[in-house]
């Protein structure tokens, strides 16, 4: 949208919004899908090789969508994904193994049969000419419209439907090539919800959109599976995302399916490191609980026994980096609860934890020693400025072998360097 | 409000627009009359079915002037006139017998033009994409020009299967019109079948084949134009697109020709604004888009095919006049096809009005770039354009 409209017309595109914001409360705001396929899976695809050229893209790839669900189809740049998604609607063909959409082979289905039953967001569309986006929208109901059908009352009503559902209804009547680039994702996403198709493409339907409409544009797909009938693919880069919204993760990776179930068994650090090729680190979300997916340069690093000493988010952020790095990390005495200990919880790793606002055992601290004494280096983290660590932890310091202090706010580079000059001195 | 109804009204407007400029244009000339006298005229030699007869006298002419009395074998119509208004019988003859053919034969052409070249556009979503761009007029041309230079050995050829004589040669005009018509359609195929693997027409390589083609022939005709010796002075007229002459039995043809086309074009006006999407989201949306893209270049070649056969290659039309459309009804194929169809008929016929009315008669080609580029200009300027 143009920053330079007048302020009462971005007014009345306010009211407007909230307007069509509490059309979208309403459940019965999507447009009714013209059919069901009670239990059958609306795609299922088993054994998909495609090849350009010599060039084999992706093989061995089974999907399976059933109703109800979202399946994110998550994977680095070149995996394929779009790939598998265009042999799904016929756009390439599969050189080996079979697609069925609804129960039957897609290549037995006529075009307009599978337009019925399978919509398509795309990443971009490329329209040179300059349709109205209500027009855009129109064009969904194609696949229901003889060759001299005019619109009846039910296309309008799915049109309609669609562009309020899609939040694209305030700028209708401007030409799809004066709208932005996020808007115009919008105007495709409620051209597929027109065409009223139980299953739901999506290839990367959130790349060009804000925060507030990436995540509608997710809540709106997980309506439209939550109604029971329909099913939706899609193409996601973002990781987060994709763990707070998918049923199922399909992992797409150097040529073929990597991992494939739900998020919270599929996006491991391993798997996740393996498929993009990167060091990770799997939390979780704090807002949502999901697993939360960070991801850093490769470091090549031998990795180490390393304990670390310290509490709160700073020493939270060194366990996570060093279990990212390959390094075996441990931490400990800390409260239980500690944002410290659930690092070392979702990275796998040991916590010596004392009950909060309570003293350590002497037991406790006892575990703590052992594991800095056995550790290849021990790190005290944050603990600058007020000299070295005092109390329980201090006892802990003094057991540890090789002890190197960090402040709170070490930089990654600095941190792994630390760790190898302290573990590299025999 | 809904594009059937806004092409209707469209369309009706321009229609009417068509209708005046007819009667206009057949009122000017050598002779001036008045446009009263221009109506009564034609209306007078209307004829219409004026029932079925039982009576086994044989056939009921239909009075096609210039063909003769059309016989339809078992049925017999009987027609009547049902206007009789007192006329001067020069007058009539002017108007009937020698002007309205030519009009007409200009309207249907520029129609046929102008819807070929929307289609163009909408298929290769590409602006500057005219009913040539697939060898049609190249081939027309190749066509032409071999007959106006070779006229014996190619009368023989095509006589030779289908009459079994020699003596039968075809006449100067006839010839020249179905080798241009033959010509057109070898190569729209040949290009078709240059950019055809397995069963796929990428548009990219059906506009580069298209092109392959276009400076082939264009190399063909050079040089039979080298080859001419006396007949140059007729290519060149062909090649700049004439329309006088032009006799009621062309208008027959092409009348016969271009409107059933033309209606298979209008059925695909929803499937080429999807096309406009992009071919992989047309195909998302249900359209099955090879087929689809098969008929429309085989109607588009036909239809610009009967164009040019008989008036030869008028440029411009099939270029500057769907922009002109888009420019003011917008991109929607079922509006903008028969208002372009409609403004390419007018444009024409205007145009070849003032190709004939200034001192020394003008080949029509060169009255539809001088006046239809400038306009186009005025648009480009006068009106936003973002992007065609």
């Amino acid at each position: 949208m143009s920053a330079d409209r007048p302020a009462d017309a971005a007014a009345s595109d306010a009211a407007d919004a909230a307007e069509s914001a509490a059309a979208r409360d309403d459940p019965a705001s999507l447009p009714d899908t013209a059919r069901s396929f009670g239990d059958t899976p609306l795609l299922s695809a088993s054994d998909v090789a495609v090849s350009f050229g010599d060039l084999d893209v992706v093989s061995g790839v089974d999907l399976r969508v059933e109703p109800g669900s979202l399946v994110g189809l998550v994977g680095p740049n070149g995996a394929g994904k779009t790939t598998v998604l265009r042999a799904v609607t016929g756009a390439v063909e599969p050189d080996a193994g079979t697609v069925e959409i609804g129960g039957d082979p897609a290549a037995s289905l006529s075009a307009k049969e599978v337009g019925r039953r399978v919509a398509s967001v795309p990443q971009a569309t490329n329209l040179a000419f300059d349709f109205r986006v209500r027009h855009v929208v129109e064009m969904g109901r194609t696949p229901h419209l003889g060759r001299f059908d005019g619109h009846g009352v039910e296309d309008d009503a799915a049109v309609d439907a669609a562009m309020a559902a899609a939040d694209v209804d305030r700028f209708a009547d401007r030409s799809i090539t004066e709208v932005s680039g996020g808007e115009r994702q919008r105007v495709l996403l409620a051209r597929a919800l027109a065409q009223a198709a139980p299953l739901l493409l999506l290839d990367e339907p959130t790349a060009s959109l804000d925060v507030n409409h990436a995540v509608e544009t997710l809540e709106l797909v997980r309506e439209f599976v939550d109604d029971g009938d329909r099913g939706a693919i899609a193409a996601i880069h973002d990781l987060d995302a994709a763990a707070r919204y998918c049923d199922e993760v399909v992992v797409l990776a150097n040529g073929g399916v990597r991992a494939a179930g739900p998020p919270e068994s599929v996006l491991s650090a391993d798997a996740v490191g393996a498929a993009f090729d990167a060091e990770a680190f799997v939390g979780r979300n704090p807002a949502t609980g999901t697993p939360a997916v960070t991801a850093f340069p490769h470091s090549d690093v031998e990795g180490r026994r390393v304990h670390v000493i310290g509490t709160g988010r700073p020493a939270a952020r060194v366990v996570a980096r060093l279990a990212a790095a390959g390094h075996e990390p441990s931490v400990g005495v800390v409260p239980a609860g500690d944002a410290a200990a659930g690092a070392a919880a979702d990275a796998g790793a040991t916590a010596v934890t004392a009950p909060a606002f309570e003293g350590p055992s002497a037991e406790t601290v006892g575990a703590a020693c052992d594991l800095a004494a056995a550790a290849d280096a021990t790190l005290a983290v944050g603990f600058e400025g007020s000299g070295d660590a005092v109390g329980p932890n201090g006892e802990v310091a003094a057991a540890a072998d090789r002890l190197v202090t960090v402040s709170a706010g070490v930089g990654d580079a600095e941190l792994l360097d630390a760790v190898a000059t302290a573990t590299a001195e025999e | 409000m809904r594009p059937w109804v806004r092409s209707s009204l469209w369309s009706g407007a321009i229609a009417a627009l068509l209708a005046a400029v007819v009667v206009v244009s057949a009122a000017i000339g050598p002779v001036r009359i008045p446009p009263d006298t221009v109506v009564k005229s034609v209306l007078n030699a209307l004829s219409v079915p004026a029932g079925i007869e039982t009576s086994a006298s044989g056939v009921g002419p239909l009075p096609v002037p210039g063909v003769g009395p059309l016989t339809l074998p078992g049925i017999d119509l009987a027609f009547a006139s049902p206007f009789a208004f007192p006329v001067d019988s020069v007058h009539q003859q002017i108007v009937v017998g020698v002007r309205l053919p030519r009009i007409l034969l200009a309207a249907l052409v520029g129609f046929a033009l102008a819807a070929a070249g929307t289609v163009m556009q909408g298929f290769f979503r590409n602006p500057m994409a005219d009913p040539s761009i697939i060898g049609v007029s190249s081939g027309a041309a190749v066509g032409a020009v071999a007959f106006i230079v070779f006229p014996a050995a190619l009368s023989a050829t095509v006589a030779l299967p289908l009459v079994g004589s020699v003596d039968l040669a075809l006449s100067r005009g006839a010839g020249t019109s179905l080798f241009a018509f033959v010509g057109a359609l070898v190569a729209a195929f040949g290009v078709y079948a240059i950019a055809t693997r397995g069963g796929r027409t990428p548009v990219a390589t059906l506009l580069l084949a298209g092109v392959a083609v276009q400076t082939f022939l264009g190399a063909v005709v050079s040089y039979l134009q080298l080859q001419a010796g006396e007949s140059l002075r007729q290519i060149v007229a062909w090649l700049m697109g004439h329309l006088s002459g032009a006799a009621w039995s062309e208008v027959a043809v092409t009348a016969l020709v271009v409107p059933p086309l033309f209606v298979v074009l209008l059925a695909y006006a929803r499937d080429l604004n999807v096309l406009l999407l992009g071919e992989e989201e047309a195909r998302g949306l249900g359209i099955a888009v090879e087929r689809t893209k098969r008929v429309l270049l085989a109607a588009s070649a036909l239809i610009t095919a009967a164009g040019v056969a008989f008036a030869g290659v008028i440029g411009f039309v099939g270029l500057i006049v769907p922009h002109m459309l888009r420019l003011v009804v917008g991109p929607d194929h079922r509006v903008l096809l028969p208002t372009a169809a409609l403004a390419g008929g007018t444009f024409l016929v205007a145009a070849d009005t003032l190709a004939r009315s200034a001192a020394a008669e003008y080949p029509v080609g060169i009255i539809t770039a001088a006046v239809g580029a400038p306009f186009f200009v005025y648009l480009l300027v006068t009106r936003e354009v973002s992007e065609l």
